[in-house]
């Protein structure tokens, strides 16, 4: 029966291989038979030597990993049009992979009963099977030559290094597009060849064999500076012999090379000698592009997109970055710098191309607010989204047309930042909220409503406001914020002991035995709540000591512990336990996290190692220490009582 | 006492086979019970005056839903409301082939059989459903229903300062779970759109203690 919902599915299918070349009849005969799969996230779909479904997979919405589970090793990744789950069906087999919602998914179940017939008929179709079994990113087998079949036809710098592979055991991948002249060719046609395929270097070749190679250096160095006319041949300025090997490189082995020899290309041919053809050329920037770990060459990519889709590719190398610091065990401090610049690149590219969608450019200044973990620069891996938009202030019949025009961005902002991955904040606290998104006096209206009347809910919404950062727009908005609210701070004093008593709230986290306090009941029973029972009781201290001593413009938890180790010498050691123990905490959590792809907030005990649960334990005296020196410093007792 | 008209005599097979399936009780494993999404265009707000135009139902079986068997009818029509016709872009007796009113009502009970309906804003459609069942002499749906717009306030966080909204429209769902909106203001386009905000609900709310179906209902 054709209805809406089919053709809804053939819409969508059409546009993926193998199905973009399916006549309309085989289409919606397919379309009408699919099935329409829901996964949540995390929540597997086939596993290890399961049987055959009746149906492969199209991912609808969302993305798939196929992984093996003996080794944990991600083989591969499949976003919105890929297909998985077909190969099995074909060779009679049973999985050899397991596949796993990596976020929440709609899949389209599409019958192998239905397929298999029109795939048969159908010559383009078998083909495309075919070459995606024999050779590319379905295929376990074949991970060294991965992604190779469509290998820099698009620009490089989107292909993105999806693997958690050591560079010096990875295979570089090269350009296979030879572009080539003979020795007899003249300077300038070589350059007419160059511009015309818009390349920096091109291959000599003599007899089929690579003699030397020309780069954009070499017209910079022997032809204008007048050494020889461009009617000369290519043999003039060629370099020369080139520097060649076998295509089984490594990047590592690469970049070494090139350093060796101070040279940015190297000729892969068949032997690896200058005796056999040339198969392809490796540039500097090949290396770059397939190291991908490397901050920069992400940053760099971000800022070039204009599409948010493509911010969550590369959010996922980010995610590959992470691992790979924390096995290395760099320190947290600097990981935390890293992550979080690339956050905030990423928050940027949305927030111009949201302004880029809107129809008239902004009509004041504004400035956008990371809140919460973010402001704090402490988010290692995804977690909800808090934010907040300031604006300044606008004559009073302006304001509403100036709110309803940065709402409408901030939906838009909110919806990319949804997109790349971070959940929308189940309190709605969004700058897409109208209570989240004001002018400049509207804030601090707000604000001082809130530090003047300071109920544990006040005191929990202004909190959130201590721990800011600008994520883009007018800074000078966010000084004068934070102005506002430490003028109002020594108006009401009375507002420190309320955060402090609010800082004591969280839950202790070893019971009286000097045992792990577990979660009573719910999802996570017996599971030790790290958030709220670890870090959030050093969050919550390091931000009201610090604003007892005014101290703005430090929102990061460690640092605030390291200044004031700075003014309160007498406490330094202590201090210092607490940046250590915020860095440790938050250092287990990002590991907990990558390791069950969660936010690693809640942590089985029983798969703790030994000196793990002592390492905790370690962090859990500074915490008992620092309740102890709030409690004294400001009475809080006293106020309770 | 038009209540004690319907002997039981009077009520037709289909009605008597759709019943029949209410004497067992619904699975307590939550993955295994069956859900029917539906919508309904209608040709306006009063159930006595207007009526139905279309019935468009998605089956969820296991947070799966086969495009075969959807459900998806329009209505012929002897009352025709000029003014929602805009809103709905369904003419009376368009190119679509329509059955009787009674007809209609026969293949969605078999449809939907003794599945758990779900709707969003659901008061309405079933007030127009029971109506028209009413109208031909048939008894009330005897199913278990669940309304998305109630369910979805238990994914939010209750706070004081922050106090969720006391109504939520569909295209509020549609926007908070990326659904597109493709296809909105066409009875089985907006049950496709309530089926997944369904299921996303669901799984948000399955990481509750006591998540169950009473607690849905609650």
């Amino acid at each position: 029966m054709k209805n809406l919902i089919s053709e809804r599915v053939a819409d969508f299918i059409k546009n993926y291989p193998p199905f973009n070349v399916l006549d309309s009849k085989s289409l919606f005969q397919l379309a009408e038979q699919v099935l329409i799969v829901y996964k949540e996230k995390n929540s597997v779909i086939f596993t290890v030597d399961e049987p055959q479904h009746s149906h492969f997979y199209l991912v609808h919405k969302g993305a798939v990993t196929l992984n093996n589970p003996a080794t944990s090793n991600i083989l591969d990744y499949c976003d919105e049009g890929d297909i998985f789950g077909l190969r099995p069906l074909f060779a009679n087999e049973n999985y050899k992979l397991e596949a796993r919602a990596h976020e929440e998914c709609i899949l389209y179940g599409i019958p192998i009963d239905i397929f298999k017939p029109i795939a048969k008929q159908n010559e383009e179709v078998t083909i495309f099977l075919m070459e995606s079994f024999a050779s590319n990113t379905r295929n376990p087998y074949a991970k060294s030559q991965k992604g190779q079949l469509f290998d820099h036809e698009g620009d490089g710098e989107e292909e993105i290094n999806k693997e958690v592979v050591l560079p010096d055991l990875q295979l570089a991948s090269y350009s296979k597009k030879l572009v080539t002249c003979s020795t007899r060719t003249t300077i300038k046609k070589a350059a007419d060849i160059m511009s015309k395929k818009k390349i920096g270097s091109i291959i000599v070749v003599s007899k089929d064999l690579p003699v030397g190679i020309i780069t954009d250096k070499d017209f910079r160095n022997k032809v204008i500076s007048g050494e020889q006319p461009i009617t000369a041949s290519v043999k003039s300025i060629m370099t020369t012999p080139v520097i060649t090997y076998p295509k089984n490189l490594t990047i590592t082995q690469a970049q070494m090379a090139m350093m060796k020899s101070n040279i940015s290309h190297l000729i892969i041919t068949e032997d690896g000698t200058p005796n056999s053809t040339a198969l392809g050329i490796l540039s500097k920037h090949d290396v770059m592009v397939s190291l991908g770990d490397n901050p920069a060459v992400l940053v760099k990519a971000i800022k070039r997109t204009s599409r948010i889709k493509k911010i969550k590719q590369i959010r996922k190398s980010v995610m590959v970055l992470l691992s790979g610091y924390l096995e290395q065990n760099i320190p947290l401090g600097l990981i935390a710098k890293i992550i979080a610049e690339l956050n905030d690149t990423c928050i940027k590219q949305i927030v111009e191309i949201s302004i880029a969608k809107m129809d008239t450019p902004p009509p004041v200044k504004f400035a956008w607010l990371a809140l919460g973990s973010q402001g704090r620069s402490e988010q290692l891996l995804h977690t909800d989204q808090d934010n907040a938009l300031v604006f300044e202030d606008v004559p009073e019949e302006d304001l509403p047309k100036t709110t309803t025009y940065f709402l409408e961005l901030s939906k838009l902002i909110t919806k990319g930042l949804n997109t790349i991955g971070y959940e929308y904040c189940p309190a709605d606290m969004m700058a897409s909220n109208p209570k989240w998104c004001l002018s400049l006096e509207e804030w601090k209206n707000k604000l001082s409503y809130w530090i003047g009347n300071p109920g544990p809910n006040e005191v929990l919404m202004s909190s959130i406001f201590f721990d800011y950062s600008l994520a883009f727009g007018e800074r000078s908005l966010l000084d004068k914020m934070s102005d506002h609210i430490f003028r109002t701070v020594q108006n009401y004093p009375i507002f420190l002991v309320h955060l402090a008593n609010g800082a004591l709230q969280s839950p202790s986290p070893t019971g009286f035995f000097r045992q792990f306090v577990v979660e009573q009941d719910g999802q996570h029973k017996d599971f030790f709540d790290l958030k709220s029972r670890a870090l959030r009781p050093l969050i919550d201290a390091a931000r009201v000591l610090i604003l007892s001593h005014s101290v703005k413009a430090i929102s990061n938890t460690w640092e605030r512990y390291e200044k004031l180790a700075e003014l309160e010498p007498n406490n330094k050691e202590l201090y210092l336990a607490c940046s250590y123990a915020t860095k440790a905490l938050l250092k287990f959590r990002t590991r907990q996290g990558l390791a069950n792809h969660d936010s690693g907030r809640f942590i089985k005990l029983e798969q703790l190692t030994k000196q793990e649960k002592m390492k905790l334990k370690r962090t859990f005296k500074a915490i008992k220490e620092i309740q102890e020196l709030i409690t004294l410093r400001f009475k809080v007792t006293n106020f309770l009582g | 006492m038009g209540l004690f008209k319907r002997t039981p005599k009077n009520l037709p097979d289909y009605w008597i086979k759709y019943a029949e399936l209410f004497k067992e009780s619904l699975s307590k494993n939550f993955n295994d019970l069956v859900f029917v999404v539906l919508d309904t265009e209608t040709t306006g707000f009063s159930f006595e005056d207007d009526r139905i135009l279309s019935i468009g139902a998605v089956k969820i079986n296991k947070e799966t839903i086969s495009v075969q068997e959807v459900f998806d009818i329009y209505l012929e029509q002897e009352k025709f409301n000029k003014e929602t016709v805009h809103v709905h872009g369904l003419l009376k007796n368009g190119q679509r082939e329509c059955i009787s009113e009674v007809l209609a009502l026969e293949k969605f009970l078999e449809y939907v059989g003794n599945a758990i309906i779900v709707a969003h804003h659901a008061g309405f459609d079933m007030g127009m459903l029971n109506t028209a069942l009413q109208r031909n002499g048939l008894p009330k749906l005897k199913n278990t229903i669940l309304d998305t717009g109630v369910i979805y306030k238990k994914t939010l966080i209750k706070s004081y300062l922050v106090q969720p909204k006391s109504n939520y429209t569909l295209d509020e769902l549609a926007e908070k779970f990326s659904i597109s909106k493709k296809d909105r203001h066409t009875a089985l386009g907006d049950a496709y759109i309530t089926a997944v905000a369904f299921l996303k609900i669901i799984s948000r709310l399955k990481e509750k203690k006591n998540f169950s179906l009473k607690y849905l209902l609650r």
